[in-house]
């Protein structure tokens, strides 16, 4: 068993019966690597990481890792988050999403955990489409696409799952690709001990939905498109726009300084008690 | 103390340790929040507004999780968003409170106006097969007796409890008294003793109430709202779904008894019984008295436990009384209830209100006089 295999094990839970329910070939299980290896580097102790998820394929991941696991409801994952820091702060809270669970039914939820600065860490896994429930187009699904329920073609516009992170105030944001798996681990890791919200978008394939119905190969082949379009954020710098209109700008595209929301609440609490004691 | 409703579900959640309360501004519950805001915070709590009723209900399972007693506050619209995330604390068995201070509906309805009119919905509102407990309160003492009860029953059956109250009681000022040398109990979830490795999260027990670890405290253990096996993972075994959703149910309708409250006034000769909850029963009350006056023999059922139905309560006093009048503001949610309890032993009458006004003493002693 290679070091990599061993390190993985010492993370899974061993009681759970396995197979899992991913298709082979999928980008989930390296983006699951990508994790183990970060928490394991940090060297958090299992017993103080909660993760928490919400629902789709990515919404199975933290079943089957030996943390404090969390499987929520369809986009609510951030809110569970949410109670779960702020009730018990020295909880490192990681949320596993896919690209419908964030920035579909819960982008209002996304949003506002990253305006508020909560302490967590929201590693978003973008395939492009709803996979488990068979492939409809999703708020990441680029135009002109095909999905079940697009089946002519997608007429809507695709989020940038990233730049809205960015936007709506989180301190830390990178994007990285299952192909780029060292760099998922660095990203995951730098984000993870990043105080203040942090945001890893995932760029996977979903060869048997996505790929499937716009005739992109195989889950190689898909992986192969990743590396070929990926452009770190420095060379995309000297970029022009239109240059950069089919590629994926991979790296840390923000990491800045503001008040964490639970540091807040800890004056608030003490002003609370001035106030009492007057 | 001269509290309002509101203020004294405020009171009656930080007796009962509530630390945690997350929720969004809505009339006419919206007290709740604004006194929680400055109270949790003096007491070492978390008081935060989220984005929506969703968030709100989904922050307090994630703080009770972590082991933090967690309440929200709401009425009618707010009430229908939590209804997803309310399902899955009851799946999950996790303890939580939820207030709702009832306005008129359906819709935005009437934000300002008092109605009874969310039974059926803190009964049903979420999907599936499932257990409910729901309390109310007709008295401002009510309002802080029962949220430590909701707190209670929360924690002891590892369940969500639904308080509704009505906006006449939640904005009605009265006085009590609150020593803090009263034998008020309060009761906290209770936490394995076993080894983490012996741990089974989801277990039967002969209460059906499994005990439950909280986050970070050693016990790695997996809370999902699929339906699972004894060790929490999903499960789709006929021979473990049957089973569980069989305990769910189980552990609370065993505990039946501790659980229903009710109270009787004079029903030990009345040939006419009121029964009603919440501020119908005040006038109930009233009205009575005043019949009693005239010489008519009225007693009064209250209910303070809605669901599970008091139905051992109703069978007392068709015992002794051969009308039943049940007077809410709503269509008839309870006296559906009443009905099917009844089952022919007694004529059941109703007083239906729903245009945003109380049900008036004077209204339930007309009724009584044209039933007797």
């Amino acid at each position: 068993m290679g070091e990599v295999t061993k390190l993985i094990h010492k993370y899974l839970r061993h009681d759970k019966k396995f197979p899992h329910v991913w298709c082979p070939g999928c980008g989930i299980g390296i983006m699951l690597g990508a994790l183990i290896r970060a928490i394991d580097r940090i060297g958090f102790d299992k017993d103080e990481v909660v993760l928490v998820s919400g629902i789709g394929c990515s919404g199975r991941l933290p079943v089957y890792v030996d943390f404090n696991t969390l499987h929520t409801t369809h986009g609510r994952a951030l809110t569970f988050a949410t109670g779960v820091k702020l009730a018990k702060p020295i909880l490192k809270v990681i949320v596993i999403m896919g690209d419908g669970d964030a920035v579909a039914i819960g982008g209002n939820h996304f949003i506002h955990a990253a305006r508020r600065n909560i302490d967590v860490t929201s590693i978003i896994l973008n395939n492009s489409i709803y996979g488990m429930t068979g492939g409809q187009y999703s708020p990441t699904t680029p135009y002109g696409m095909r999905s079940s329920t697009t089946v002519y073609s997608n007429i809507e516009q695709a989020f940038k799952i990233s730049e809205l992170a960015v936007t709506a105030g989180a301190v830390f944001v990178g994007r990285g690709t299952v192909y780029h798996a060292k760099l998922l681990d660095n990203l995951i890791e730098k984000a993870i001990l990043k105080p203040g919200f942090s945001v890893v978008e995932v760029i996977a394939h979903c060869h048997t939905q996505y790929g499937k119905q716009n005739r992109l190969g195989t889950a190689v082949e898909m992986m192969e498109w990743q590396r070929d379009h990926a452009v770190t954020v420095e060379k995309s710098a000297t970029l022009k726009p239109e240059e950069l209109r089919d590629q994926i700008v991979i790296g840390v595209l923000v990491d800045k300084e503001l008040p964490v929301y639970q540091d807040e609440y800890e004056k608030i609490r003490e002003r609370a008690k001035a106030a009492m004691g007057r | 103390m001269l509290l309002q409703g509101n203020e004294a579900v405020v009171e009656g959640a930080l007796r009962a340790g509530c630390r945690f309360f997350a929720g969004y501004p809505i009339t006419p519950a919206t007290e709740i929040s604004e006194i929680l805001s400055i109270k949790l915070p003096q007491v070492d709590g978390t008081f935060i507004q989220m984005e929506d009723e969703i968030a709100s209900i989904g922050a307090v399972v994630g703080a009770s999780l972590a082991g933090v007693k967690s309440m929200t506050a709401t009425s009618g619209p707010g009430f229908s968003l939590m209804q997803e995330n309310l399902g899955f604390a009851i799946i999950a068995e996790v303890p939580c409170v939820i207030v709702n201070v009832m306005r008129g509906g359906p819709g935005t309805g009437l934000p300002t106006f008092p109605s009874q009119s969310d039974v059926m919905q803190a009964r049903w509102g979420t999907h599936g097969d499932h257990p409910a407990i729901v309390l109310s309160a007709s008295t401002v003492r009510e309002c802080y007796d029962m949220t430590i009860n909701a707190f209670n029953f929360s924690e002891k059956f590892r369940t969500p409890v639904v308080l509704l109250i009505d906006e006449v009681v939640a904005h009605m000022r009265e006085k009590i008294v609150v020593s803090d040398g009263e034998g008020i109990e309060i009761f906290n979830r209770v936490k394995p003793t076993v080894p983490p490795e012996w741990y089974i999260p989801y277990e039967d027990t002969p209460s059906g109430i499994p005990a439950m670890a909280n986050f970070g405290e050693g016990y790695r253990y997996h809370v999902t709202g699929l339906t699972h096996d004894i060790r929490g993972f999903p499960t789709s075994r006929p021979d473990e779904i049957g089973p569980f959703i069989d305990r769910l149910h189980r552990k609370i309708s065993q505990h039946f008894s501790e659980i229903q409250m009710a109270e009787f006034f004079q029903t030990e000769d009345a040939e006419i019984t009121i029964v009603a909850y919440g501020c119908v029963a005040r006038s109930a009350k009233r009205a009575m008295l005043e019949a009693r006056e005239k010489g008519i023999r009225v007693g009064l059922l209250k209910l303070v436990t809605i669901w599970p139905f008091v139905r051992s309560a109703v069978e007392k006093v068709l015992q002794i009384s051969k009308i039943l009048l049940v007077p809410e503001m709503n269509m008839g949610q309870v006296s559906r209830e009443v009905k099917r309890v009844n089952r022919g032993m007694a004529k059941v009458f109703t007083l239906n209100k729903v245009d945003g006004t109380i049900i008036t003493p004077e209204e339930i002693l007309n009724r009584i006089t044209e039933v007797s």
